[in-house]
């Protein structure tokens, strides 16, 4: 068993708890021990961010501090989009900017915690790509998803702004993950076009476009569902179809799932212990195979 | 003195605004909070406007946002529609040629425009900003059901009523957690907000 510190976000506990199930199934299986940081908090997300855009470095910093003192590898796996962004601009800003490092060394000071520097902070989706391996997934396939139609959409910020595992434009993990599991991967030029984030709470109009948009080409391509690796991109998508539909007069019926129920799937896991039933729109069929 | 009208509905032009109230600072004072100390290198080329997906919706375009800043129209910029539009999906930062990254500009917009009163308290986006800030001042996670009421308790009951279906939809799908979840040393996550937002937002 590898192991690794886990960070599952605000979401992780709450609206994307469905994508925490799966992950914890799919994990040892795969020879992963994804061990949660004691006592973690809100990375700021980009929320925080825009209050205040130091705030969510010193936030993110108490969190990189944490899996820092536990010790053992300094990997620090996430699984929410946002908080990988984010935890990694921390991580980027403590190493690139000497004010923002003196702020974060004194405002850790005064908890009584330092930070030296020394974590990496990783999605869940490098890790299964790049440690475990898609020659290690695709053997340990007990069910192939064979014919399943799947449209990957990446969201925003797996591959920005930038950092050494994705493409900030025209990403491919997923791709080759699903494509390991069986199944049919369409092309998918929006594939990390924006679901319109937090604007989904403040701007509902604009960011229904944007929703409607990703949707339409996955439909257009025939996809049976959209495939994410985000909380937020997920709940945009499903919570937010039905609305879409009314404004629009569309007729999407679109399941989205998470990667890891995917490859859960494949794996052999049932659709209910991986948690397909907790989505707006029913995974139908998809959850059969 | 008053400013052209623009063609376009809800789009303005470079507002005209007289030398008495321009801010020449403004922009080294973004440039020192976003850390951009680039802006000054760019060449309006309109990349980012055109990699932004919200940019249709904004009553002044990225290209133009970046533009009034160095001219010191720090009042119309602060007080604009645009920079709430921002869903900090990072096209422009990708793309920019001068490597310019226009989402950190944007996030210092957002923070002066709060910490200055610019932005109107019942507008839905510094509603949810603000109520984010203190909710996870609160426990040190964010609460979703505490972040949806208090959004709602900013901006009018009536979107708490068009949130109750949403609301409802989550918590029958156990995609909604009942109570808060709270850090254990709180504490620290407060210290660190208290001594990092200097009173930024204000209650």
């Amino acid at each position: 068993m590898r192991r690794y510190w886990y960070y599952p976000g605000c979401s992780g506990h709450a609206s994307a708890r469905d994508y925490q199930r799966s992950v914890a199934l799919i994990s040892p299986a795969l020879g992963l021990d994804l061990v949660e940081v004691e006592d973690w908090n809100c990375c700021g997300t980009t929320a925080m961010t825009s209050v205040e855009p130091r705030l969510s470095v010193v936030l993110s910093a108490r969190n990189l501090a944490l899996a820092e003192e536990a010790g053992g590898r300094a990997d620090l796996v996430v699984t929410c989009n946002s908080c990988y962004a984010i935890l990694r601009r921390a991580q980027e800003q403590y190493a690139r900017r000497r004010e923002v490092r003196a702020e974060v060394d004194e405002a850790l000071a005064g908890i009584g915690r330092r930070y030296s520097g020394t974590v990496r902070v990783r999605h869940l989706l490098e890790v299964l790509v790049r440690d475990v391996g898609l020659d290690a997934l695709r053997e340990r396939v007990r069910r192939p998803l064979s014919g399943l139609r799947l449209a990957p959409y990446y969201g925003c910020l797996l591959g920005r702004p930038r950092n050494d595992f994705e493409d900030p434009e025209e990403p491919l993990s997923m791709d080759r993950l699903l494509e390991a599991t069986g199944a049919t991967v369409v092309r998918f030029d929006r594939k990390s076009k924006c679901c319109g984030g937090a604007l989904i709470t403040t701007h509902e109009e604009a960011a229904l476009e944007l929703v409607r948009e990703v949707l339409s080409e996955a439909a257009a391509r025939e996809a049976r569902a959209v495939v994410t690796a985000c909380p937020m991109c997920q709940f945009n998508l499903d919570a937010y179809q039905a609305k879409v539909n009314a404004a629009f007069g569309t007729r999407l019926r679109l399941p989205v799932l998470y990667f890891s129920q995917v490859l859960g799937l494949s794996l052999g896991f049932g659709a209910s212990e991986l948690g397909l039933g907790q989505r707006f729109v029913p995974v139908g069929g998809v959850g059969k195979l | 003195m008053r400013a052209v009208q623009s063609q376009v509905p809800g789009r303005g032009p470079l507002p005209v605004v007289g030398e008495a109230d321009l801010d020449g600072k403004f922009v080294v004072t973004v440039m020192e909070l976003s850390g951009e100390d680039g802006l000054l290198g760019c060449i309006q080329c309109g990349t980012c406007t055109g990699s932004c997906q919200l940019s249709s919706w904004m009553d002044y375009t990225p290209r133009r946002i970046v533009d009034m800043v160095r001219k010191g129209l720090a009042r119309e910029v602060l007080a604009s529609r645009a920079i709430w539009y921002c869903a900090s999906c990072y096209y422009c930062t990708v793309r920019c040629p001068r490597g310019i990254k226009l989402t950190e500009v944007l996030y210092a917009l957002k923070s002066l425009a709060l910490a200055r009163g610019y932005a109107e308290p019942g507008a839905p986006a510094p509603a949810f900003y603000r109520t984010f800030f203190e909710v996870v001042g609160r426990y040190g996670r964010l609460y979703e059901p505490g972040l949806m009421i208090g959004v709602a308790l900013r901006s009018g009951f009536g979107r708490l009523f068009r949130l109750a279906p949403l609301g409802l939809g989550m918590l029958r799908r156990g995609k909604m957690a009942l109570l808060p979840e709270r850090v254990r040393a709180v504490d620290e996550v407060r210290a660190l907000m208290e001594r990092v937002s200097r009173g930024l937002v204000r209650r």
